[in-house]
């Protein structure tokens, strides 16, 4: 007999094969040509555009909206990706609805802002759909950069070096580059392995050596980049996930959700994936939502998430919350687990309701329970084991202006350094940035 | 409820839209299937001399040219008159016409600038016992360099040389369409009334090429590789078209001569405003292309409730409502002045109006903090443009100084009597006077 929605425990295959094909299908269908003109068309090429300034990487979308409206999404993806390289994955992952779309003046003026971020996707894809590279380097400048993290960061970084003319090494502790893109994302917005695609197409600039494998502090030392490199770029993102700290953490079957969501991600099938019953996941973010979401969709019969604050305050943007919800998922905000209950297994958990005073946020006395076979934590990542001489602020590498560390040619950016929210986006920014501000220095 | 019942020049139907000669107005098919719609009246296909009828290319014939979202905003053809035989067309139009006594048949002609060419085929029309004639001087294609269409309607003695020839063989009454490809359209309208026509028909279409294939290098629409000159039509050609039946309808020569209004009528709106600027009915062919007969019901009806809102009772009663406000640029109120006002409760902060007025104008509008936009009354010279350009209507508009009011801009005080440049000191002819 098969699994189903109700088979009891942590069990792989709850859902039949259509089904979860179509659960993890593109979250939202690719515009088509004429789709792509009509919501083009709504632009109205504001003055100093408020989206623009919306954008961490500033694309001027009014022109490439306009680009698309005159029938060329191929110059439209040029403007994208000269302020942009990943645009194409910040088209499907960045939380629009809170940058570009939500600056949009038809926000303002209909509660229905132009789609940027489905407009985006058109033109991008238009150009990466044909594999072509639309840039060329530069004259070698025989300067050699190492850049450490091949997330979204260290991808943006090296690509613009390595456009300058420069040499770059790419290192990366995991077995594949991407990043979060490829390990963390969720699968609704990035099928089709975009992400591998995006890093293959982005590659072909020329001139990034890409060393899989290499963790800093274990196979590479900070040292010895700094003497064999020209410039060092940190981009190893947040590697450490937040503890809990409450009683009976150490159950089976509690994990940490960027776990269970790499898991999936690097399933080659989703139906081997296995997902409890009675999913609990603890939380407020975006890593929460998709860990909710993805546990419905792969067929948990209950899933609900609890955040300890007010729903208000939760950085899940407001149309991801929707999403959960739309998709089954519970949200229980203003209760923190006390207690996990369970042998060998986790079998529920205690939560007690949550007072935001003038003291902070205080647990009361008032406590109930939930059945839980499966608790997802994602109460946040923190920097792990950041090179000893760094200065860091608020448990990140502190860096000023384009990315600059403490510490003479070492530059950082994306989630690992200060600045910033932490999205896809924003690490492209400041990969970039730092990509210009290194060769600046190097070539003064 | 208002009247629509109209009758121009003794002509009677139900309502004052008619359909142009044209494609919808072709066959008998096509006209059954309008009048059972309840078009007030149709002016058939253009028909040709007897013998074999003329031919049509036999690749693509329209052209267009399109707002957002494809909205059709014009369209050129190369299409020529009727391409059936007149036998044929003559019978359908004697049937059509027996079984909708109440609409009006107008057949529209277009032969040879020869009098035994009218000689002949006037007869054969009455015959069908349809309601008057349209002469066909206005196809910008095709037909003028044979001699016909445009080419006799850009010669005002052609026009009333073929006017005259109808009215002395045929006592149904003779309208005369105009071309707009003409300098000024008084001097044909002008040569149909001295050649006794009872009406003129305006516009016909607008010579024009809506585009050009980059990758072929031919006009569209391409016909093995070439294009050619073809007439433009709806709702791009309106202002045109309102322009040419102003200008008829304020010049004293031909004062009083019955117009129809044609050129981009899409909504009542677009008839109403013929209707004020001097025509007595109107016709319609791209929105009917373009969107099918049903338009009629929102054609009258909107024509309809407007006019019980304006307590008009007969569409008479609107014609030519606005023509006495239709003058020359040297007679309009110098001493009134505006000054645009931005709502800033309804602004979306888009900014158009700062990139127009500061890029384009008179850098009249200031961008505060916030994305705040404010007029500057020193620098506005009321231009409108703002107006034009934001994408929120009644969001910008003007606001009419009263007199006494000091305006920014030149520092004088509001004149509270109307003067013009004909009495304004800077006018050399003013001076010269003095
Ligand atoms: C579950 C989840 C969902 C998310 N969803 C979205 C979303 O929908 N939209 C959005 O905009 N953002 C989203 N984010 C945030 C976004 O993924 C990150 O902000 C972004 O990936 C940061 O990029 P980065 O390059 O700084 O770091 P990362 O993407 O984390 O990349 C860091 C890289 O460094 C490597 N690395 C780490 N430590 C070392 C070391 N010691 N030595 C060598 N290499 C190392 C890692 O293997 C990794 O490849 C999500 C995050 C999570 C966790
Ligand atoms: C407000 C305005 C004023 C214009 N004034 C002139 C003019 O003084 N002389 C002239 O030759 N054309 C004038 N034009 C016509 C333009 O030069 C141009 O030929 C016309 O606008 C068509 O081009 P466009 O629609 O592509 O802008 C004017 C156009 C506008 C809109
Ligand atoms: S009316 Fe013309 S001059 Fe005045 S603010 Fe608007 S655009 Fe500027």
């Amino acid at each position: 007999m098969a699994n189903s929605e109700r088979t009891p425990g942590v069990v792989a295959g709850r859902l039949q094969r259509e089904a979860l094909a179509e659960n993890f299908a593109d979250l939202h269908e690719p515009f088509d040509a004429h789709e792509a003109l009509v919501a083009a068309d709504r632009c109205y090429f504001c003055y100093d555009a408020p989206c623009i300034n919306a954008c961490p990487t500033s694309i001027d979308i009014p022109l490439f909206i306009r680009q698309i409206q005159a029938g060329q999404p191929a110059s439209a993806a040029k403007t994208i990706f000269d302020q942009n390289i990943l645009g194409g994955m910040c088209a499907r992952v960045c939380p629009t609805e809170t940058l570009c779309e939500e600056a949009c003046v038809r926000e303002a003026a209909e509660g229905k802002p132009v789609e940027i971020g489905r407009l985006q996707r058109f033109a991008t894809d238009t150009v990466m759909a044909t594999g072509a590279h639309p840039y060329a380097r530069a004259a070698g400048t025989g300067k050699r950069i190492a850049v450490v993290g091949a997330g979204p960061a260290g991808l943006a970084c090296a690509h613009r070096l390595a456009m300058k003319g420069h040499d770059v090494v790419m290192f990366d502790a995991r077995e594949k580059p991407g990043g979060l893109n490829e390990y963390g994302i969720a699968s609704y917005k990035t099928v089709d392995a975009f992400a591998q695609a995006e890093v293959a197409w982005l590659m072909q600039i020329g001139g990034i050596k890409l060393e899989t494998g290499h963790r800093l502090g274990h196979e590479i030392m900070l040292e010895e980049l700094q003497d064999e490199f020209d410039a060092v770029f940190l981009g190893v993102g947040l590697a450490g996930v937040n503890a809990l700290r409450a009683e009976g953490e150490g159950h089976a079957h509690v994990r940490d959700a960027v776990d269970f969501i790499a898991e999936l991600r690097q399933a080659s099938d989703v139906s081997t994936v296995p997902v409890g019953r009675d999913v609990v996941v603890i939380g407020g973010g975006m890593t929460a939502v998709d860990a909710a979401v993805q546990s419905k969709l792969l067929g948990a019969e209950h899933v609900t998430i609890v955040y300890r604050r007010p729903r208000d305050r939760m950085s899940a943007s407001e149309y991801e919350q929707q999403l959960a919800t739309s998709k089954g998922v519970r949200i229980i905000t203003g209760a923190a687990p006390v207690r996990l209950a369970g042998g060998e297994h986790v079998t529920g958990i205690e939560l007690a309701y949550t007072h935001d005073g003038p003291d902070g946020l205080t647990t009361t006395a008032e406590t109930f329970m939930l059945k839980a076979d499966q608790v997802l934590k994602a109460i946040g990542q923190h920097l792990d084991g950041a090179p000893g001489a760094m200065a860091l602020d608020g448990g990140k590498i502190a860096v000023d202006g384009p990315g600059r560390t403490s510490v003479d040619g070492v530059w950082a950016g994306g989630d690992c350094a200060t600045g910033g929210d932490d999205l896809t986006v924003t690490a492209v920014a400041e990969g970039r940035d730092a990509a210009e501000d290194i060769h600046a220095t190097l070539m003064s | 409820m208002a009247d629509l019942t109209s009758d121009f020049i003794g002509i009677k139907s139900p309502n004052p839209f008619w359909l142009a000669s044209a494609p919808p107005t072709d066959k008998e098919y096509n006209v059954r299937r309008a009048f059972e719609a309840g078009w007030g009246g149709v002016v058939w296909k253009t028909l040709g001399e007897a013998g074999p009828p003329i031919v049509n290319v036999n690749g693509p014939r329209y052209g267009v040219v399109y707002g957002a979202d494809r909205r059709v905003l014009g369209i050129n053809n190369i299409e020529l008159i009727t391409d059936r035989p007149l036998e044929v067309n003559l019978k359908e139009i004697t049937r059509v016409k027996k079984d909708f006594p109440d609409r009006a048949l107008v057949t529209s002609i277009m032969v040879p600038c020869e009098e035994q060419a009218w000689k002949d085929i006037l007869p054969r029309v009455e015959d069908t016992g349809c309601d008057g004639i349209e002469l066909n001087f206005g196809c910008p294609h095709g037909m003028s360099e044979r001699g016909m269409g445009s080419a006799v309607g850009q010669v005002p003695e052609y026009i009333q040389m073929v006017a005259e020839w109808c009215k002395e063989h045929t006592d149904l009454p003779v309208i005369v369409k105009l071309t707009p490809n003409i300098t000024d359209i008084r001097y044909p309208a002008r040569a149909a009334k001295a050649g006794g026509a009872d009406a003129v028909s305006l516009i016909n279409t607008v010579s024009s090429i809506t585009s050009v294939n980059l990758d072929t290098m031919s006009p569209e629409p391409s016909i093995d590789g070439k294009g050619s000159h073809g007439g433009y039509c709806g709702p791009a050609v309106k202002p045109i078209a309102l322009n040419m039946v102003a200008e008829i309808a304020r010049d004293p020569e031909t004062a009083g001569l019955p117009i129809s209004g044609i050129g981009g009528v899409t909504t009542w709106r677009d008839a109403a405003e013929f209707l004020a600027l001097g025509a007595g009915n109107v016709q319609v062919c791209t929105a009917a292309m373009v969107y099918g007969f049903g338009i009629i019901k929102e054609l009258t009806a909107g024509l309809s409730a407007w006019m019980d809102e304006k307590g008009y009772s007969s569409v008479a009663e609107v014609t030519g409502r606005a023509v006495p406000n239709v003058t020359d640029w040297q007679y309009l109120n110098l001493n009134y002045i505006t000054k645009a006002r931005i709502d800033q409760d309804a602004c979306i902060k888009c900014g158009r109006c700062y990139a127009a007025c500061e890029d384009t104008s008179h850098q009249a509008i200031e961008m505060k903090e916030g994305r705040v936009f404010e007029v500057i009354d020193a620098e506005c010279v009321a231009c409108n443009l703002c107006v034009d350009v934001c994408p929120v209507e009644g969001c910008i508009t003007m606001e009419e100084l009263d007199p006494g009011v000091i305006d920014a801009r030149t520092g004088k005080p509001v004149e509270a009597d109307y003067g013009n440049w004909t009495t304004h000191p800077n006018n050399p002819a003013t001076r010269a006077a003095e």
